[in-house]
């Protein structure tokens, strides 16, 4: 029993031979295709595209996101159905606006195209989730939300993954966000072991658990409150 | 572009409802022939109870390293599964913001530790780019050679580990032997086992020394023996064909939703890979073939990650034979450090020498989004330069954190048992997942 | 064999009391691996043909902390996973021995940032430090047998040899604050230099 693979990668442009890029200019260069198509149907989300060593960037409103990316995963012509990161990108310059950036790949076109928004200072960091889109951006969305502190909004569990639910110092990968933390050594050591690793359940996995009366007094005391008790 | 499907006649006996493979355990009787049984009839649930919270981790030995699930559990029955990670958060993205380009591939290396040389070429490649140079084609080669020995390096441990998961303890020693001489191999060349720091922005640490190559290749001799002993000792067995054939099953298109990638989505039946897709290092010159299986479940994703041994081993072939001779390093007087004897001697190498050092490369202001096929799936290395000599953002794409991501929809309907082989199947390393 | 003279309060019974005991641990060493990250492969490697920890009597890895005598704690320790490794170490039982293995568990190593415990000696008492990042399987080795010379020389009549340390009640440390800057920074003000900017 021997069955084709389900989904072929450049099936929809056979003619392209993938080969190792080489002597990329800095700047310039061919872009995307779908960078204009981009631009000629999103023409108010539409920002400015950008090829820099080969790669096109388009940039877009950050309140139009999710309908871009998922005008960029149905359509035909498109057909990037990869998500393959979500992150963000804080310059050291604190007057540059907070980007929040998506790496899509096409698998049956075998192209690459990355989106960026970017998110003024002055509100909250916002921007709508992809994950109605793509399941795989649940995880990287957390990620980038806990280590930036940007609200992906229409995320179904938008918690903290990577640090502890009542970590205090702040969001780690910011700039203003020192190397070795805010606090000091025996101070973060100190908050680490108070928690107790019986409080690192969420939510939904107390509202199962019979043993909620054998939790720490504390922890009930913050559960009656309403207060997550984290990760 | 040759690719191929493996077969996995093996053991489905016919397909359910859904068009997966009926899980249906066999049976090799005294005499060596295979017999299959008929699944087990479902049980009906007679008894009304509570379901049960288990917690497996994080210090658990199926768990593989520091991975934390909280399992709600209906008698045996796995209704939710839930995920936790962080526990080996260790901050790379923060510390490569305050490295300078050379001064960040250690840290690569124990990212995903199991697979050091593969991570470090990854990062030249991206950081080279950044930089807008090529390196030589010996270094290429180089290259290719790290990154398919390492590639059968993790795919060892994962083979050991997942052996021992599902009950077979010999394997693991067979494959740690296998190791050893890897380790050896990488320490004749760069003077470390494990955390190898092969190469550099530009180029290689270290050239290989005389006679390197005939260790290799009587290694890529050997190495397919083991294989094929693992195989006949396994991949027929009927209690590891019973404990892996059906369980976790995605479908493609579940799988590409998911963001999977590598052994994990081909497994599904999407033939994406980064070598062939979006090649690097000249891959598109090589001759190979992608395993890809048609159910994605556990077994397949055993069958496709022994094939790809198989294919490491080709590759490596055609390296070996085709290894130029020339330089391993860009002639570029800012990113690779000139000769001792000449730093020391001649004012202008001594200038350079004390710039790199002190200071480091400048790249022009830019980013830069590399990926590189690692065995764990998509490695991205995404750089956002300001002109600096070091990154403004250092982002790894961590294959396996994605591929984790969906073992709730894997897991749940199964057993609690079958959650061990699942989480086997992931391949996952925690250094990675928590960066 | 360890030459121990025996000091003047203690008989002769005790004393080869002592010897017997002693052997019989130092030669049954039940581990318990704690492996979080690099080293937990080289320490694989430790247990595997090549290098076969078996030989030490560690043929028994035990991955429940009640049936082990020793934490080899294997990898580097963040924040988050320190009141686990904190919690097993209290489920041992005595006798308990630890072993730092790499430079992460035992000083933080190059993880001197936000997120890593810098030095498990924060969290629990070490008996033996490996260095090595990570070490390789004959520094392991010779961890262990450093362990197992440390396990001979110790005496029955030592009672303070087996209580149990009692963390802080209010700050659940072992070690006053200052002393764990102090040993987490020991130079001093290259945090500020850090905290300063880039």
């Amino acid at each position: 029993m021997s069955t084709p693979a389900l989904v072929t990668a450049g099936s929809a442009a056979p003619d392209h031979v993938p080969v190792t890029p080489r002597n990329l200019p800095n700047r310039g260069g061919p872009a995307n295709p779908s960078a204009e198509r981009i631009r000629l149907r999103f023409s108010a989300a539409h920002v400015r595209t950008e090829v820099v060593w080969g790669e096109t960037t388009v940039y877009i409103q950050p309140a139009s996101a999710l309908e871009v990316v998922r005008y960029l995963h149905d359509d035909d012509a498109e057909q990037y159905d990869y998500l393959a990161d979500v992150t963000a990108v804080e310059y050291r310059d604190l007057e540059l606006p907070v980007q929040v950036v998506w790496h899509l790949r096409s698998i049956p076109y075998r192209r690459f195209l990355r989106l960026k928004a970017e998110l003024a200072r002055t509100a909250p960091l916002r921007v709508p989730s992809v994950w109605p889109v793509f399941k795989g951006a649940d995880w990287l969305e957390r990620e980038c939300y806990d280590m930036f502190g940007i609200l992906f909004e229409g995320h179904p569990d938008l918690r903290r993954i990577l640090m502890w639910e009542q970590y205090q110092e702040g969001y780690p990968l910011r700039k203003d966000f020192p190397l070795r933390g805010r606090f000091s050594r025996s101070e973060q050591l100190r908050q680490a072991l108070a928690a107790q690793p019986e409080t690192r359940y969420s939510m939904h996995e107390l509202s199962i658990a019979d043993a909620f009366e054998d939790l720490p007094a504390e922890m009930r005391q913050r559960l009656a409150r309403g207060q997550r008790p984290g990760e | 572009m040759s690719k191929r499907t493996v077969e996995v006649t093996l053991a489905t006996s016919g397909l359910d409802a859904e068009g997966r493979p009926q899980r249906s355990p066999l049976v090799v009787n005294e005499g060596g022939r295979v017999t299959t049984l008929e699944p087990m009839p479902a049980l009906e649930p007679e008894l009304e109870g509570e379901h049960m919270l288990i917690n497996i981790g994080p210090q658990h030995p199926a768990t593989h390293g520091v991975l934390r699930l909280v399992l709600e559990l209906d008698g045996e029955t796995v209704v939710r599964c839930i995920p936790h990670v962080g526990y080996l958060h260790c901050g790379f993205e923060k510390i490569g913001e305050y490295r300078q380009y050379n001064q960040i591939i250690p840290w690569t290396d124990r990212e995903d530790y199991l697979n050091s040389p593969g991570n470090n070429v990854a990062f030249s490649i991206g950081a080279e780019r950044l930089f807008g140079v090529e390196v030589p084609p010996r270094c290429t080669v180089l290259r290719v050679i790290a990154l398919e020995l390492s590639r059968i390096m993790s795919h060892l441990v994962w083979l050991g580990t997942t052996c021992i998961d599902i009950g077979a303890f010999t394997p693991f020693l067979w494959s740690f032997q296998e190791r050893e001489r890897i380790y050896t191999l990488f320490e004749q060349w760069i003077g470390a086992r494990l955390t190898t720091t092969l190469t550099r922005v530009g180029g290689m640490g270290a050239d290989i020394p005389d006679g390197w190559m005939d260790g290799l290749r009587d290694f890529i001799r050997t190495l397919p023996k083991t294989i094929a002993e693992v195989d006949r000792m396994v991949t027929r067995h009927g209690i590891w064909v019973g404990r892996t054939i059906g369980i976790g099953a995605l479908n493609a298109e579940e799988a590409l939703n998911y963001g999977l990638s590598g052994p994990m989505l081909r497994a599904s039946g999407v033939d994406y890979d980064v070598r062939k897709d979006f090649p690097y290092c000249d891959y598109e010159t090589y001759d190979f073939e992608v395993p890809v299986g048609t159910t994605g479940d556990v077994y397949d994703r055993f069958l496709v990650r022994m094939e790809e041994m198989r294919q490491s081993v080709r590759i490596l072939e055609q390296a070996v034979e085709r290894l130029p001779d020339g330089p391993v390093n860009v002639d570029d007087a800012r990113l690779i450090l000139p000769p001792k004897s000449k730093a020391t001697s001649e004012m202008e190498s001594m200038i350079h020498h004390f710039k790199q050092v002190m200071e480091g490369p400048r790249p022009p202001v830019g980013e830069t989004y590399v990926a590189v096929e690692s065995p764990k799936g998509e490695k991205g290395y995404y750089f956002v330069s300001d002109g600096t000599p070091k990154p403004v953002r250092w982002r790894i794409r961590p294959p396996s954190f994605v591929n984790l991501s969906a073992i709730p929809k894997m897991a749940e309907g199964h057993l609690l048992s079958d959650v061990i082989a699942i989480n086997a199947s992931i391949d996952i390393v925690m250094g990675e997942i928590d960066r | 064999m360890v030459n121990i003279v025996p000091p003047s309060q203690e008989g002769w019974i005790t004393t080869r009391l002592d010897l017997l005991v002693n052997w019989a641990r130092a030669n049954s060493l039940w581990p318990m691996p704690f492996g979080t990250a690099c080293c937990a492969i080289e320490f694989m490697a430790s247990a595997a043909s090549k290098f076969d920890l078996a030989r030490f009597g560690m043929e028994r890895m035990s991955f429940s902390p009640r049936q082990a005598d020793v934490l080899i704690c294997a990898g580097r320790v963040p924040f988050k996973l320190a009141p686990v490794l904190r919690r097993i170490w209290q489920q041992m039982p005595q006798p308990k021995w630890s072993i730092s293995m790499g430079a992460c568990a035992s000083s933080g190593g190059m993880f001197d940032n936000y997120a890593v415990v810098q030095g498990i000696d924060t969290i629990i008492p070490v008996d033996v430090y490996v260095p090595g990042c990570p070490p390789r399987p004959e520094g392991l080795l010779y961890g262990i047998l450093m362990l197992q010379e440390k396990v001979k020389r110790e005496r029955l009549s030592d009672n303070r040899l087996r209580d149990e340390m009692e963390p802080d009640p209010s700050s659940k440390l072992y070690i006053p604050p200052p002393v764990i800057d102090e040993l987490s920074e020991p130079f001093g003000n290259s945090v500020h230099q850090t905290r300063s900017g880039l």
